[in-house]
């Protein structure tokens, strides 16, 4: 057993785990954050995705020991006080989602990657979706949701700064 | 899935983390994990220690060295591919790191891992090959050359822990690779350099372990363009086949992708 200490969502958390507990269990099993889904458990899906130090990372591929010391967010930390966050307004407001189940790690790479290349074209967002996969094949609109998403960031962050 | 049980150690310096590994031999060093846990969740693997080295920050690095690019073990794949450093001296390094995985898998996953491991479809294997790297470790410094040895397997030794990797800056390098569609691991790469020993080319994802084509370096010494590789195809008796193509096809794609990969160099 290990204890290991974190900051989830911007609360400070500390559990003793076993060795092998990866951090996407360490989410859903110690913390209830069901939010971050389990897809293929084999790296690929990106279901898991969640921000580890503000990067995102599948927390299926990842020990819980290894995030000790370190800061996480999960989808459940993208709207703290309620409202949405512009990238899951997004997707609500274009439909970027059919069954649901990958869009947590969908909205989490979103974020990430827009926060990345603030400018984003769709060929751009295509190749940065390589490590998600939606099993409805419901590209075309998580696309049209990132890049609306990427267009009102970066009009809000611009107004910010004349402002 | 859940890998079999195994006591998790953090590396305080590197030499807690070579005494540690030298204790337990059947210890296995963590760095990005991106290809040890999926292995160890599928229970392919079970050491009983993982002794993680990737918070030890005097192993990530990038640093311009004279005549060559030093690279510590724990950089991350994102950082190599969006380093200024590494665009400006080997534009091709930074093109290959961008393409390995996925951004959340380059967000993890280390260079020193990669080389460590040689997965036969690797892609830095063929960066380190290519560009005639030198391997430094705990204990001593190895040629690329010197130091795949076969199919997931290296020169290091047990206990041995790989630190930094230096790339002799080229005149002019590319890669290409015909990614498999569904893992994305290359199931042929090449990477094609000029250097100021002479043009080297080395092959990934085609056989059991990285190699270099020396009649295409040949050629590439007379004329370096895609014409000259063109016509030279390596046999494909050793090579693998499996579903997703056969020897043959492999063959074939180290051709095509050998002379993109010269068309990309000569872009630079």
């Amino acid at each position: 057993m290990t204890t290991v200490t974190m900051t989830v969502n911007g609360k400070t958390v500390s559990a003793d785990v076993e060795d092998r507990t990866l951090l996407v269990q360490f989410l859903r099993d110690e913390l209830q954050l069901t939010g971050t889904h389990i897809g293929c458990d084999t790296s690929q899906c990106g279901a898991c995705v969640v921000h580890l130090d503000s990067r995102a990372v599948k927390s299926c591929t990842i020990f819980a020991a290894q995030a000790d010391g370190a800061e996480v967010t999960t989808i459940e930390g993208l709207a703290p006080d309620g409202r949405l966050h512009p990238v899951q307004e997004a997707f609500r407001e274009h439909h970027g989602l059919q069954c649901g189940f990958c869009t947590p790690g969908m909205i989490m790479t979103a974020v990430d990657m827009i926060r990345r290349k603030p400018k984003l074209d769709r060929q751009t967002i295509r190749a940065e979706l390589e490590g998600n996969l939606c099993r409805c094949t419901g590209y075309q609109n998580i696309v049209d949701a990132i890049e609306a998403a990427a267009q009102q960031m970066a009009a809000i962050k611009s107004a910010g700064s004349v402002a | 899935m859940i890998t079999y049980p195994f006591e998790y150690t953090r590396a305080q310096s590197l030499d807690e983390a070579v005494a540690l590994a030298a204790a337990e031999p059947d210890a296995k060093i963590l760095a990005g994990g991106q290809t040890l846990i999926p292995t160890m969740k599928q229970r392919l693997a079970a050491p009983p220690r993982l002794i993680d080295i990737s918070r030890l920050s005097q192993l990530s690095f990038i640093r311009r060295d004279g005549d060559a690019l030093v690279i510590g073990a724990t950089t991350r794949h994102a950082d190599v591919a969006s380093s200024a450093d590494v665009m400006e001296a080997i534009p091709a390094l930074a093109l290959l790191a961008g393409e390995i995985g996925d951004p959340a898998v380059r967000h993890l996953g280390t260079i020193g891992g990669s080389l460590a491991n040689n997965d036969p479809a690797a892609d830095y294997p063929a960066a380190a090959l290519g560009l005639g790297a030198t391997l430094t470790t705990n204990k001593r410094s190895l040629a690329a050359d010197d130091f795949f040895t076969g199919m997931f397997s290296t020169a290091l030794e047990e206990g041995e822990i790989l630190t930094e990797i230096s790339f002799p800056l080229a005149e002019k390098a590319g890669y290409c690779k015909f990614p498999n569609p569904a893992s994305r691991y290359a199931m042929v790469g090449v990477f094609v350099a000029k250097t100021k020993v002479g043009a080297r080319v080395a092959v990934t994802g085609a056989g059991s372990c990285v190699f270099r084509v020396p009649r295409m370096e040949a050629a590439l010494n007379a004329d370096f363009t895609s014409e000259a590789v063109a016509g030279i195809s390596v046999p494909a008796d050793d090579l693998n086949s499996d579903l997703h193509g056969s020897a043959e096809y492999r063959a074939h794609l180290v051709t095509v992708m050998a002379k993109r990969a010269v068309e990309a160099a000569n872009r630079t």
